[in-house]
C-alpha cells in the first residue's frame, strides 16, 4: 500500500486542501496520504473535502502545534 | 433515451450560487461546482489566526454549500493569475481596490477553459448565482452580457436565478433547461432569495457583507495601496497579502512600517516569518511579536522599539528591554522607554 505525505504547514485554508486535492488527483483508488498542516481550519475543511468528493478520512490527530490528516483516496 | 446534461457552477460560498446550483438540480441537471481562491477570499484565514476567533465554527462555505447540495466541488488556485486582475484592471475598480466585473469575467473565463481541460467529463455550459441590480459593479444589465462576451463563454452562461431578465442561452433554446421554471429575480432586495431558500428547506447559508471578499473592504484596500506607494512598485506575493490581514499595521516613516500582532494567536503567526522579516518582541515584559516591512535602520531602531513597547505589558513601565533580530544576523537587545498612546499618532496607523 502506497503511503505518501505532503507539507502543508504554515498554510492557510483553503491552500491544504487545494494542495491535498491536487496531490490526490495524482494517486490511485485506495492508496494514503498523510498531510501535515497548522491551520486549525484543516480539520473541517480536509474532511468536507474528502467527504463530498468521494474520498475518506482515517485518521486525524492535533497536538499543540501541528495537525496530521490521513486521507485515502477514493475510486 | 433522454441525454442528461452536465454544467460547472461557480461556487462563492454565498447564498445565491448555492440557490442558482439547486434551480437547475430540480429541473434533472448534473451539477459539479468550481471555487476560484485568489488569496483575497475572506474563508478561513483570520479565524486561522486570531485567538478570539477560536470558537467560532470553522468553515470554509463553498465546501459546506457543495455538501448541502451534494454535488462535487473543485477549488483552484489562481493566485498567480489573478494580480492581472488585480494590477490591471480593463474596467477599473469598485469603491475600493475590488476589479469586480474583470474579476468575474476573469472567473467564467477560468471555468470555460476548465470545461475545456475536462471535456471527457462532459460539461455542457457554466452557470452563476448572480442576480441582476445584487451588486454595484459586476451584477447589472449592461455587465452581464459582457461577462458572457469577454470571458469567452458566450451563451454558454446561464444565469438561472435572472435569466428571465436576459437573452435565452444556448441551455435554454436547446431545451436542456426549462426556461420557465428559472428566475427573474433583480435588484438588491434578498426577499426572493430568501424566499426560495426557504421553498427548498435551505436554512443555515452564507450572508457575508460586503461579498467575499477583502478587496471590498476599506481599511483593506488602503493597506494594499500603502504598500504599493512604499515600495514604489504595484506588485504583491502571497505573504503580503495574508500578512495585510495580520495586526496593527503602523507606518511612522516612509521607510517602514510595523506589524504589530494583536493577540497571541497572531503573534505565533507572525512568528513564521521571522526569517523573511526583522522582528521585534519585548524581553523584559510579555508582548506582542512584530514584524518590520521595509528598511529599518540602525539610527531608527529606538523609534520602533518603543512603538511596539507600547502594546506590551510594559507600556507602563520606564524602560523596557526588546529584541531586534534582522535575518541572518544575530539579535540585538535595546532598552527604550514605551511611547504612549499620545505619542503613536493616528495618521500613524494603516
Amino acid at each position: 500500500m502506497s503511503r505518501e505525505q505532503l507539507d502543508a504547514r504554515r498554510m492557510l485554508c483553503p491552500m491544504p486542501v487545494i494542495k491535498t486535492q491536487n496531490r490526490v488527483a495524482t494517486m490511485s483508488a485506495g492508496e494514503e496520504l498523510e498531510v501535515i498542516c497548522t491551520d486549525p481550519g484543516a480539520l473541517s475543511d480536509i474532511p468536507a473535502w474528502a467527504r463530498i468528493n468521494g474520498h475518506q478520512v482515517i485518521h486525524s490527530v492535533q497536538d499543540e502545534d501541528e495537525i496530521r490528516i490521513t486521507v485515502r483516496v477514493g475510486a | 433515451m433522454t441525454v442528461k446534461h452536465k454544467a460547472v457552477a461557480l461556487i462563492s460560498g454565498g447564498l445565491d450560487s448555492m440557490l442558482a446550483v439547486r434551480v437547475l438540480q430540480e429541473q434533472g441537471i448534473e451539477v459539479e461546482g468550481i471555487n476560484f481562491y485568489t488569496g483575497f477570499c475572506v474563508e478561513g484565514h483570520t479565524h486561522a489566526i486570531r485567538n478570539h476567533d477560536k470558537n467560532k465554527q470553522k468553515r470554509n462555505n463553498a465546501l459546506w454549500v457543495a455538501e448541502q447540495l451534494g454535488i462535487k466541488l473543485h477549488i483552484v488556485d489562481v493566485i498567480e493569475e489573478y494580480k492581472d486582475v488585480l494590477l490591471n484592471p480593463k474596467h477599473g475598480y469598485g469603491a475600493n481596490m475590488n476589479p469586480c466585473l474583470d474579476c468575474k469575467i476573469f472567473m467564467v473565463g477560468k471555468a470555460v477553459e476548465w470545461i475545456k481541460e475536462h471535456h471527457k467529463d462532459g460539461f455542457d455550459f457554466i452557470i452563476t448565482g448572480e442576480v441582476i441590480g445584487q451588486r454595484p459593479m459586476s451584477q447589472r444589465k449592461h455587465t452581464m452580457p459582457i461577462i458572457s462576451e469577454q470571458s469567452g463563454a458566450d451563451d454558454l452562461l446561464l444565469r438561472p436565478l435572472c435569466a428571465k431578465n436576459l437573452p435565452m442561452t444556448k441551455p435554454e433554446r436547446e431545451g436542456w433547461v426549462d426556461r420557465e421554471k428559472l428566475y427573474d429575480f433583480h435588484g438588491r432586495n434578498r426577499k426572493p432569495q430568501i424566499a426560495l431558500a426557504k421553498e427548498f428547506g435551505l436554512n443555515d447559508f452564507a450572508t457575508p457583507a460586503g461579498g467575499c471578499c477583502f478587496l471590498t473592504d476599506k481599511n483593506y484596500s488602503d493597506k494594499l495601496v500603502d504598500l504599493w506607494q512604499a515600495r514604489n512598485s504595484r506588485d504583491y506575493e502571497m505573504d503580503d497579502i495574508m500578512l495585510l490581514k495580520v495586526g496593527r499595521h503602523i507606518r511612522p516613516i516612509p521607510e517602514f512600517k510595523l506589524i504589530i500582532a494583536r493577540d497571541a494567536g497572531e503573534s505565533k503567526f507572525l512568528e513564521g516569518y521571522r526569517k523573511q522579516f526583522t522582528s521585534i518582541y519585548a524581553l523584559s515584559h510579555s508582548g506582542p511579536m512584530a514584524l518590520v516591512d521595509g528598511e529599518l535602520k540602525e539610527e531608527h531602531y529606538p523609534l520602533a522599539a518603543a512603538i511596539v513597547a507600547r502594546f506590551g505589558q510594559g507600556r507602563e513601565a520606564d524602560e523596557v528591554e526588546l529584541d531586534i533580530t534582522v535575518p541572518g544576523q544575530d539579535s540585538m537587545q535595546i532598552r527604550t522607554s514605551p511611547f504612549s498612546a499620545e505619542e503613536v499618532p493616528q495618521e500613524w496607523y494603516l
